[in-house]
């Protein structure tokens, strides 16, 4: 062997030894940097590095201060689709899968378009092209919820109070005399009008330029709708909960699973019950959901309306409706009785339920054991070494280790499984109800057409109303009966019941109503 | 010397290698592995919910977490330290585990195995005739003792 083999032998062995070493170095330098990134993670929650206040509509200031949350946020755009609701880029129709929703919502805009939602960051530019919104005069009380719309509330309501309107002077406060102001000076506008309102509300980053009367722009549902700007407290914000939940304490529902009510009622029930001085954390962890995610009267006959002054069951929400007349022009005369439209086919006056899935969850076992809408809508979970609640607002389904299994210690699959168990019950009864609620329909109108009075059809329409408010209310209840299965089973079977009630009140006022229709008695005349 | 050179450049990078090693050693707690320290078990904080239950248990003042997850053997005991050390370091590392965590089926088995080491006196009568057969999980009902409140 030369002595130049052995050379280049030893520098084979060397460089081979070198990479090692630079490889394992390379490593464990990689190690020591995650480690000490975990170590800050778990150190600083956040840093604050933009002030917001309370203009700051847009949430891109807020993600500056909370990049988990808001990052979390923006991914509301793309929600999976669930077998029961999710997202698409152009939602599948409600109406196209369910034909009987066409002939349930007759003569109301929902019988124009009707999709599946999509995520919290879609859905004011969802709103704006629905063709409910582009064919049909909306009121502008549908802005409500869809858009980030207090501090348009508030500059209307201190214009209206008299109070100086300047940008500062709208950040400083809350301010929630001009807000209720506002609120109920919007409420019966059109939508075109609230929503060109909205545009001339600075929103924390858009800057007017010189007589341009646009000082922000309109965004949907962002974080100043439950956080406040200050202390990033959970906060309720929404006039119409506000109102309505001081309803709900004034009256004598039980409510087991808001303890808080329960205490401001054994205080003496003072004054007005106010859920951000009153609630629980846990509450307003349900709270700030139930702001939207409920029924209300929104059209332009009288001001928004949460209907919880008898309670939070179906019954108790259509008990004030029954009571409810709309404001009448003369002063001294009681209004019309209160309905959502009249339903085409068969002339009769009915209520519209919206979303009720804060009344239905009360309803619930998850309510009564203290879960909130964001334990399961919004689970916590760790990133890096920070907890954070998920602000990435989706189906459970979508998550189940996460939103389930910290509580329920049994399989994802027996998780999913229970959960299609109680849906696919709940949706073949409602085809059933759907089924009854149709054959209602031709029932009434082939009584109609074989000259039955309206004194006549006034106890049959009851019925009519009482049937399609029950499969309306679980039917776009988001949750297919999961938030309290057993409540919407009943409804749902006093939805059938209803209707056939109605439908053999049709043959005892006819006999057999297609007998005596006028096809069957020109086919009679023939025969003879 | 030429190949003085190169080697004394390669024994530098190999002593720098040691230091930085030692350091990250150190900085990442890593002697705690080897000691019965439930503290160690939250040096990366996923388990902080499983030390605060722990420390509400009945079982607290009698048992750290080795005493129920590890093998009662030498062998057993270090095997299934280094296995789950190296899996839960890795899975930290590199993100996109189960949270809330689940156990793996091996940990199971060693779980069930620690409950009838110390117990055994008093379950024997419970325990299947034959080796190998199946028999119901301790922590299936008793799941407060080790985990109040889980």
């Amino acid at each position: 062997m030369t002595t130049s083999d052995n050379r280049s032998r030893s520098l084979g062995w060397l460089a081979l030894l070198t990479g090692t070493v630079a490889a394992t170095t390379f490593g464990v330098v990689a190690i020591l940097v995650n480690i000490f990134e975990r170590k800050q993670e778990a150190r600083t929650p956040f840093v604050r590095v933009v002030e917001v206040d309370e203009v700051s509509t847009d949430p891109k200031p807020w993600g500056l201060n909370f990049p988990q949350q808001y990052e979390d946020y923006l991914k509301t755009v793309d929600d999976e689709y669930t077998d029961y609701g999710g997202n698409h880029a152009l939602p599948p129709s409600k109406l196209e899968e369910y034909p009987w929703l066409k002939r349930l919502f007759a003569g109301y805009a929902f019988s124009i378009e009707y999709r599946e939602a999509r995520g919290h960051a879609h859905m004011l530019a969802d709103q704006e092209v629905t063709r409910r919104v582009t064919e049909v005069q909306q009121a502008g009380a549908c802005l409500h919820c869809h858009a980030s719309i207090i501090p348009t509330y508030r500059r209307i309501g201190m214009e209206q109070l008299g109070q100086e309107v300047t940008a500062a002077k709208l950040a400083e406060s809350f301010n929630q005399e001009a807000v209720m102001a506002g609120f109920k000076a919007v409420s019966q506008r059109t939508y075109e009008e609230v929503h060109a309102e909205l545009e001339k509300t600075p929103d924390g980053v858009v800057e007017a330029a010189a007589g341009d009367p646009h000082l922000g722009n309109a965004h949907p549902v962002s974080c100043i709708d439950c956080h406040d700007p200050k202390t990033m407290a959970l906060r309720v914000t929404r006039p119409g909960f506000l109102i309505g939940i001081d309803k709900l304490a004034k009256s004598d529902d039980p409510v087991p699973h808001l303890p808080s009510i329960a205490k401001w009622r054994k205080a003496g029930s003072k004054g007005t019950y106010d859920p951000n001085t009153d609630a629980t954390r846990q509450e307003l962890r349900s709270f700030v959901c139930g702001q939207c995610h409920v029924e209300y009267y929104c059209a332009n006959k009288m001001t928004l309306t949460f209907p919880w002054s008898n309670g939070l069951k179906v019954e108790d929400l259509e008990a004030e409706w029954d009571s409810t007349t709309f404001p009448s022009e003369e002063a001294d005369e009681a209004g019309e009785p209160f309905y959502d439209y009249v339903h085409k086919e068969t002339g009769t006056k009915v209520y519209k339920a919206q979303h009720p899935e804060f009344e239905l969850w009360s309803q619930g076992i998850h309510a009564r054991a203290g879960v909130s809408c964001a334990d399961c809508h919004m689970p916590y979970e760790k990133v890096g070494a920070t907890k954070v609640s998920s602000h990435w607002v989706r189906s459970p389904m979508a998550n189940i280790n996460k939103a389930c299994q910290t509580c329920h210690k049994v399989s994802e699959q027996e998780i999913k499984d229970r959960v299609d168990l109680i849906q696919h019950r709940t949706s073949d009864l409602i085809d059933r109800a759907a089924a009854a609620v149709t054959e209602m329909f031709d029932a009434i109108i082939a009584a109609r057409e074989a000259g039955a009075s309206d004194e006549q059809l006034k106890p049959i329409r009851d019925l009519q109303r009482k049937a399609m408010w029950r499969l309306d209310f679980i039917a776009s209840e988001n949750s297919k009966g999961f938030h309290a299965s057993q409540e919407s089973a009943r409804i749902l079977a006093e939805s059938i019941d209803y209707s056939r009630q109605a439908i053999a009140g049709c043959y005892q006022l006819a006999g057999d109503p297609a007998a005596n229709s006028p096809k069957a008695e020109a086919e009679e005349k023939a025969s003879q | 010397m030429r190949f003085g050179k190169v080697a004394m450049t390669f024994f530098v990078c190999l002593g720098l290698l040691a230091g930085v090693g030692t350091f990250t050693f150190g900085y990442g707690k890593g002697a705690s592995y080897l000691s019965n320290n439930p503290e160690t078990c939250i040096n990366c904080h996923v388990m902080q919910d499983h030390m605060d239950s722990w420390q509400q248990s009945s079982h607290h003042h009698v048992a750290v977490c080795n005493d129920c997850h590890l093998p009662h053997d030498f062998v057993g005991k270090w095997v299934t330290k280094a296995d789950n050390g190296f899996f839960h370091s890795l899975a930290f590392t590199m993100g996109g585990y189960k949270d809330p965590i689940q156990i793996k089926p091996r940990n199971k088995r060693v779980t069930q195995s620690t409950c009838i080491s110390c117990h055994k006196d008093f379950v024997h009568p419970l325990l299947p005739a034959t080796a190998g057969h199946d028999m119901l999980s301790c922590a299936h009902c008793h799941a407060d003792v080790g985990h109040a409140g889980r």
